[in-house]
C-alpha cells in the first residue's frame, strides 16, 4: 500500500446526540450528591409532603412484597411498549413515504403540522370519548401523540437516503430483502436511534396520563390514588421505580443495539 | 458458462441512442447525446474517450439501466439477462458492512458462497477482508469496488473513470491489476476515460466522442496485443491516434 493514500471520508455523519458518555463513578457520584442534598432539604424541612429518601426506600420495599408495584410497572411498561412500537412502525412508514414523494410531502406536511401541535391531553380525551374507556384507546392515544414527531424525524432520515447506494443495488440487482437491510435500514439508523430516543421517553409520561384519565391500572393509576392520599412517598417509590426500568432499558437494550449497529463508524481520530 | 457459449451476435454491446436530452430546472432542453452508435465485439475492452462533460456518463448510466428516459436501444451482451459488473467513479461501497460482506451482497444467488480468495489475492485485499471501507484508502476502496464488478462474473463490466483522482503512480498500479484480473476471464468491457495514455494502455478499440451533444466521430481499433505496447508502442499509437482525431501534439 501506498503512504500517500488519502482515508476517505465518513460518508454519513456521527449519529445524533452522539457524544463522550461520562466515567461510571461520575454518574454514581451525581446521584449520591443528589440522595444528599434531598436528605438535607427533607431533614431541614420536615413535612408529611417531602419525605427523606430512607422513607421512600421503605415505602418502595413495601409495596413490592405486596406486588401491588410489580404489577403496575408491568402493566405501565407493556402499554410503553405497544404504543412504542405502534408509533415507530405506523411514523416511520408517514416519514418515509412523505420523505420519499416530494408532491405528498407538500400536501400532508399542513396536517402533519396539525398534529403536532394538538395537545396530548386533547387526543387522549377525545380518544376516550370516542372510542370509550378502554386498552385500544388507552395505547391509540399515546400511539398518536407520538406519531407525528416520529414521522417528521423519518422524512428527515428519508430525505437524506444517498441514490448511489441505491443505484448501485439495482445495478447488482440486490433483492427486496437486502436493499431494506443493507441499503434503507442503515442509512435511517441514526434517525431512527434519534426517534426512538425522544420517542420512549415522551411516551412514557403520556402513558401515565392516559392511564390516570380513564384505567383501573399501572403507575399512573396508582399515582392518581396517592395523591388523594397525600402520599408523597409512595408518588415518589413510583415514580423513581419506573425511571429506573426505564433507564436500565437504555443502557441494556438501547446503547448496546446502537453501538452494534454503528461499530462500521470510525472511531474518533 | 454464459458469455461464452453464446454466438460473437449475442455477446457484443451495442449501442444505439437517437437522442438523450436533460431538462434544466428552469425549463431549457439541453441535448446529450444525439446519433450515437457504436459497438464492443465479444470479450473485447474498449474505451468511450471525449472532452469532460460530454455525456459519457450519460451512456454508461443508460447501459447500467439507471436511466430509461432516451430515444434509441443498446443491447447488453447476455440479452435480455445481462448480469453487469459496474465500477462508479466513486467506490459506492456500503460503509456499514466489511470489504468481504459489500462483494459477497452483489453475488447472485446461486454463487454466494463462491470462492473470492483467488479474486482478493490478486487485488491485494485478501488481508482486508473484514476491515470497512471507511478504514480504506480510496485506492483500495476502488480495488473493493474492482473486486466487486468482477466477482459476480458479469457478462459485461461498465466502468466510469475508476482511476480518477489518484495519484498517477497508484492509477498505473490499478490499471495493472484490472488487466490482469481482467485476462483472467475476458469480458466485454466498456470503460469512460479523459486520459488517452490510459485508453492505449488498456482498450482494443477507443471510441472517440464530440463534445455535447455527443456523437461518435471515429473508431481507433488497437490491434498490438497488450503485452507488446511498450514505451515505443505506446507512443506510436498515440501519435497515429492524434493524427487521425486532435491537432498533433505540442512540440511535435
Amino acid at each position: 500500500m501506498m503512504a500517500e493514500e488519502k482515508p476517505l471520508g465518513r460518508p454519513l455523519g456521527r449519529s445524533m446526540g452522539e457524544q463522550a458518555a461520562a466515567p461510571i463513578w461520575m454518574v454514581l457520584l451525581s446521584f449520591a450528591a443528589l440522595l444528599v442534598a434531598w436528605q438535607l432539604g427533607a431533614t431541614l424541612w420536615p413535612t408529611r409532603s417531602f419525605p427523606p429518601p430512607l422513607l421512600v426506600w421503605q415505602t418502595f420495599l413495601g409495596e413490592m412484597a405486596s406486588g401491588d408495584l410489580p404489577y403496575h410497572l408491568a402493566i405501565t411498561l407493556w402499554r410503553v411498549a405497544a404504543s412504542f412500537l405502534l408509533a415507530m412502525i405506523i411514523g416511520a412508514a408517514i416519514g418515509i413515504f412523505l420523505g420519499m414523494h416530494r408532491r405528498a410531502d407538500q400536501f400532508f406536511n399542513p396536517w402533519l403540522i396539525l398534529f403536532l401541535n394538538i395537545p396530548a391531553l386533547v387526543i387522549i380525551v377525545l380518544a376516550y370519548i370516542w372510542f370509550g374507556l378502554n386498552e385500544a384507546a388507552a395505547i391509540g392515544a399515546v400511539a398518536l401523540n407520538k406519531i407525528p414527531n416520529v414521522a417528521v424525524t423519518m422524512r428527515e432520515g428519508a430525505r437524506a437516503l444517498d441514490p448511489r447506494y441505491a443505484e448501485m443495488a439495482s445495478v447488482y440487482r440486490f433483492g427486496g430483502f437486502d436493499r431494506f437491510r443493507h441499503i434503507l435500514m442503515p442509512q435511517l439508523q441514526p434517525y431512527i436511534a434519534a426517534a426512538s430516543r425522544s420517542g420512549i421517553s415522551l411516551i412514557w409520561k403520556i402513558v401515565l396520563v392516559v392511564e390516570l384519565m380513564g384505567r383501573s391500572n399501572g403507575v399512573g393509576f396508582q399515582i392518581n390514588l396517592f395523591f388523594q392520599l397525600f402520599d408523597v412517598a409512595a408518588i415518589l417509590a413510583y415514580t423513581l421505580a419506573f425511571v429506573a426500568v426505564m433507564l436500565s432499558i437504555e443502557l441494556m437494550v438501547v446503547q448496546p443495539l446502537e453501538r452494534t449497529s454503528t461499530r462500521w463508524r470510525r472511531r474518533a481520530a | 458458462m454464459n458469455a461464452h457459449q453464446h454466438a460473437g451476435a449475442a455477446a457484443r454491446l451495442e449501442v444505439h441512442v437517437e437522442q438523450k436530452s436533460f431538462s434544466s430546472a428552469t425549463g431549457e432542453r439541453i441535448d446529450v447525446l444525439r446519433d450515437l452508435h457504436f459497438d464492443v465485439p465479444e470479450n473485447r475492452f474498449a474505451c468511450i474517450f471525449g472532452p469532460s462533460g460530454c455525456g459519457k456518463t450519460t451512456i454508461l448510466r443508460i447501459l447500467m439501466g439507471l436511466d430509461g428516459d432516451y430515444g434509441g436501444s443498446v443491447r447488453l451482451p447476455n440479452w435480455p439477462d445481462p448480469r453487469v459488473g459496474a465500477v462508479f467513479q466513486e467506490p459506492t461501497l456500503l460503509p456499514w458492512r466489511s470489504v468481504e460482506q459489500n462483494i459477497r451482497l452483489a453475488l447472485p444467488g446461486h454463487r454466494k458462497d463462491a470462492n473470492l480468495d483467488l479474486l482478493l489475492e490478486i487485488l491485494g485485499l485478501d488481508h482486508l477482508r473484514s476491515f470497512y471501507p471507511g478504514e480504506l484508502s480510496l485506492g483500495l476502496a476502488r480495488r473493493v469496488a474492482i473486486a466487486r464488478a468482477l466477482a459476480i462474473e458479469p457478462d459485461v463490466l461498465l466502468l466510469d473513470e475508476p482511476f480518477v483522482s489518484l495519484d498517477q503512480a497508484l492509477a498505473q498500479q490499478l490499471r495493472n491489476l484490472l488487466l490482469s484480473v481482467w485476462s483472467e476471464r475476458p469480458t466485454t468491457a466498456l470503460m469512460v476515460t479523459h486520459d488517452l495514455d490510459e485508453a492505449i494502455m488498456l482498450s482494443d478499440r477507443i471510441i472517440v466522442l464530440s463534445p455535447r451533444p455527443a456523437k461518435v466521430v471515429g473508431v481507433f481499433d488497437i490491434t498490438v496485443p497488450r503485452r507488446e505496447r511498450d514505451e515505443k508502442a505506446r507512443d506510436d499509437l498515440r501519435r497515429s491516434f492524434r493524427k487521425q482525431f486532435l491537432a498533433p501534439e505540442p512540440g511535435s
